[in-house]
């Protein structure tokens, strides 16, 4: 069947699958090694134990760059084909063959969205993971930290290429569990292992809604691959289709930190920097987004699930971005700052066909901006003595250059200065929040707008407090630049940073490219409109308050008491609280009273019952006392009563 | 002829004098005479019944009587040797360890 004959059959259902898939040829067909290359590494690293210490970390990098450049192999065949002709599919083999009606292949899609993440996530992976041979130079367990993250690029992997919901929900889990070995990975330390716990639960809640949310598919379609779902939808009620969508959100809130979910990223920042960089920041937290957009068909089928997305996205895009201007943890207002931008995809992916490739293009130049600015962290972090505290940084700019040029274009970057790329993929979101029309779009825009701001406001904050200003240092330390291999990826991801955004969204670049998948946007933005010049406005006096805050004066090394806001965004505006207070107490007060009816009611009657048991046969077995005669006795006894017996019966 | 009624009374007799004794004697050697007795008793009564009806079938089973009384004579006076042996008493209420 050629492509444009799938599509006439499909055609009218919906732009996402109006595109037929097709069988891979050529450099597609063995798509699987894009998952057996990290997978080798993490194998052997994991199971190879220390023998492999020496060589490991190398083994880690080499099988992510070799996934990265099959993924370029990938890209540029299939930027060779027509746009119509770009899904590929590669069957690779039968996980659960039929039973009843259930059937589930392992296929790898390969289409325009799909590959972005791969490139994304290899290609950042694999810088993040040189830079991580020098940050974790010093570790003994260096080989397990590589071999984790193998781990984790495999799975992130196969959520991104799987065909259908329940490989991709492999995945999903997959990275998890690397989340949690990760964010756990220095588990003498407490905070850290909390931190991981914390994080493993809240994501399970998200995963019980995914799953739930694939249980639905299936009973409603009778199939959990993309092809079969989105095939299907336009046939399913319209009650079905919204609760689908609201269990894949509530998946999405779980694993990209979205309200009410959101709580566990700011701990997460335990982890080692790398992994925030890479997990926390670049790759893992998006896969909601890639949820929702990969989800399309189904969103769009539901006005109200994507009002709802956007609601939690803008509602954590503020949320996030409050925490961000509080926090005096560098990598905790860097995760703030996560949450919010996070925010914005979700956002934008609530905003339907409109927003759906705007939400990828942000994520994709987020991946690296964030990134940057997390190594950048990583970087200061390691040459303060594993000191986050930004009261205690101050006049670095001097010290590191390298490190304060990067960043420098990361936090360009990510408040949206021209040209860098936060500019060409942030605006457009506002400014499609504002086209959605309506109540719900001028609040929608406004909050956007209010996060810009925001934005500008704490990354100048981090800014000022690192870098500028009076050094703060204790007088032992001796900050200076980072080795090559920190360095170099930061300069790579700082060229990301600059020219990301505007390589994908000039000429509608990454749009277009995103056609045959999420559909095409009704309407298309020129850059430089006067909401555009308002924003970078906006942006430009937010810094300059977080100047006259924190740069024009000095920097108190120890915080002040701050307002109610700012205790409460210290206090990741009581998030931690909240689910305390409603979740655990009710949880703890759950499992109390069960104990007690459990030791009581329960063990209680089984207890009972024997002890009356052993009481009684304590009593009985006296009757053995060991004397013949007594035997003898109770014999004649027994004889006697026989005998009556009979003599009864007989009369 | 001696009526087989009277036989059945001796019977009677001799097996509540044994079981009396099993009862209420402590000496093992009295107890095993007086189980003896009772079995002894047993026979009478097989044999005057035998006797009543004319034939032999009781007479057979005294037979067999005598012969496991013998057998069992033969291993509980083993017994009481090695446990006057051991205790230097042939008390039955001394020999009751075997008890709750």
């Amino acid at each position: 069947m050629t492509g444009s004959l799938a599509g006439a059959l499909t055609g009218a259902v919906n732009p996402a699958a109006a595109i037929g898939t097709l069988p891979a040829t050529g450099a597609m067909r063995p798509a699987w090694l894009l998952l057996a290359f990290p997978a080798f590494g993490a194998i052997v690293l994991l199971l190879g134990g220390k023998r492999t210490n020496a060589w490991g970390h190398l083994l880690g990098c080499a099988m992510s760059l070799a996934s990265f450049v099959y993924g370029v192999i990938i890209f540029a065949t299939m930027l060779g084909y027509p746009a119509s002709q770009r899904s590929r599919e590669v069957q690779v083999y039968t996980w659960i063959p039929s039973i009843g009606r259930f059937h589930v292949n392992i296929g790898l899609l390969l289409d325009p969205l799909s590959i972005c993440f791969v490139l994304l996530i290899t290609g950042v992976g694999s810088l993040i993971l040189i830079f991580a041979v020098g940050y974790m130079n010093h570790d003994p367990e260096r080989r397990r930290f590589f071999g984790y993250m193998n781990l984790f690029i495999t799975s992130m992997l196969l959520l991104v290429v799987a065909d259908n919901y329940l490989a991709l929900y492999a995945g999903w889990e997959g990275v998890g569990l690397a989340s949690y070995l990760l964010i756990g990975f220095w588990q003498f330390k407490p905070a850290a292992a909390v931190a991981a716990k914390k994080a493993f639960i809240a994501n399970r809640v998200g995963d019980a809604g995914l799953s739930l949310g694939i249980m639905l598919m299936f009973a409603t379609f009778g199939s959990v691959t993309f092809a079969g779902v989105f095939g299907a939808a336009h046939s399913a009620s319209n009650t079905v289709i919204t609760a689908i969508g609201l269990l894949l959100l509530l998946g999405a809130c779980g694993k990209s930190a979205q309200l009410p979910l959101q709580s566990w990223l700011l701990d997460a920042m335990e982890g080692p920097t790398p992994v925030s960089a890479l997990i926390h920041a670049a790759t893992m937290v998006t896969a909601g987004v890639y949820l929702i957009v990969r989800s399309a068909p189904i969103f769009n089928l539901s006005a109200n699930a994507r009002l709802l997305v956007t609601i939690v996205g803008a509602a954590t895009l503020l949320f996030g971005a409050i925490i961000g201007c509080a926090k005096d943890d560098i990598k905790k207002a860097l995760a703030g700052s996560t949450m919010s931008q996070i925010g914005y995809m979700m956002l934008a992916a609530g905003l339907g066909p409109a927003g759906y490739a705007l939400a990828i293009a942000h994520l994709l130049s987020h991946g690296f901006f964030k990134a940057g600015l997390f190594l950048g962290a990583g970087s200061v972090k390691h040459e303060m003595n594993d000191e986050v505290d930004m009261r205690r940084f101050g006049g670095l700019a001097t010290a590191m250059k390298i490190t304060f040029v990067t960043f420098t274009f990361g936090y360009l970057a990510i408040i949206g200065v021209p040209p860098f790329s936060g500019f060409f993929t942030k605006d457009p979101i506002i400014e499609t929040a504002f086209d959605k029309g309506g109540t719900s779009g001028a609040i929608l825009g406004t909050c956007a707008l209010i996060g810009a701001g925001l934005t500008a406001f704490y990354m100048t904050r981090v800014m000022l407090m690192t870098f500028t200003g009076k050094r703060r240092w204790e007088d032992d330390m001796h900050p200076h630049e980072a080795p090559p291999v920190m360095t170099s990826p930061m300069i790579i991801l700082a060229i990301g940073s600059l020219a990301a955004g505007a390589l994908l969204m000039i000429s509608n670049r990454l749009i277009d490219f995103l056609k045959p998948v999420v559909g095409t946007p009704p309407l298309e933005h020129g850059f430089f409109s006067p909401l555009s010049w308002g924003t970078l406005a906006l942006v430009v006096v937010s810094a300059g308050l977080a100047w006259v805050i924190y740069g024009r004066r000095d920097v108190p090394v120890t915080a002040p008491r701050g307002s109610v806001v700012t205790v409460a965004a210290r206090k990741d505006l009581y998030g931690d609280a909240l689910n305390e207070s409603v979740l655990m107490r009710p949880g703890q007060w759950l499992t109390r009273l069960s104990v007690w009816f459990d030791n009581r009611g329960i063990d209680g009657i089984v207890n009972t019952v024997a002890a009356t048991m052993g009481g009684s046969s304590g009593r009985v077995r006296r009757v053995q006392t060991g004397f013949v005669r007594s035997y003898a006795l109770s014999m004649l006894i027994g004889a006697l009563l026989l005998v009556g017996a009979l003599l009864l019966v007989r009369l | 002829m001696i009526s087989p009624a009277n036989y059945i009374a001796l019977s009677v007799i001799l097996f509540v004098i044994g079981g009396v004794g099993v009862l209420v004697r402590r000496n093992a050697l009295v107890v095993f005479m007086c189980v003896e007795l009772m079995l002894n008793a047993v026979n009478l009564a097989f044999i005057g019944f035998a006797r009543l009806h004319g034939d032999l079938n009781g007479q057979v089973i005294a037979f067999f009587v005598m012969v496991v009384a013998a057998a069992e004579v033969v291993v509980g006076l083993a017994i009481l040797t090695s446990i006057f042996r051991a205790r230097k008493s042939a008390s039955v209420d001394d020999a009751n360890l075997l008890k709750y």
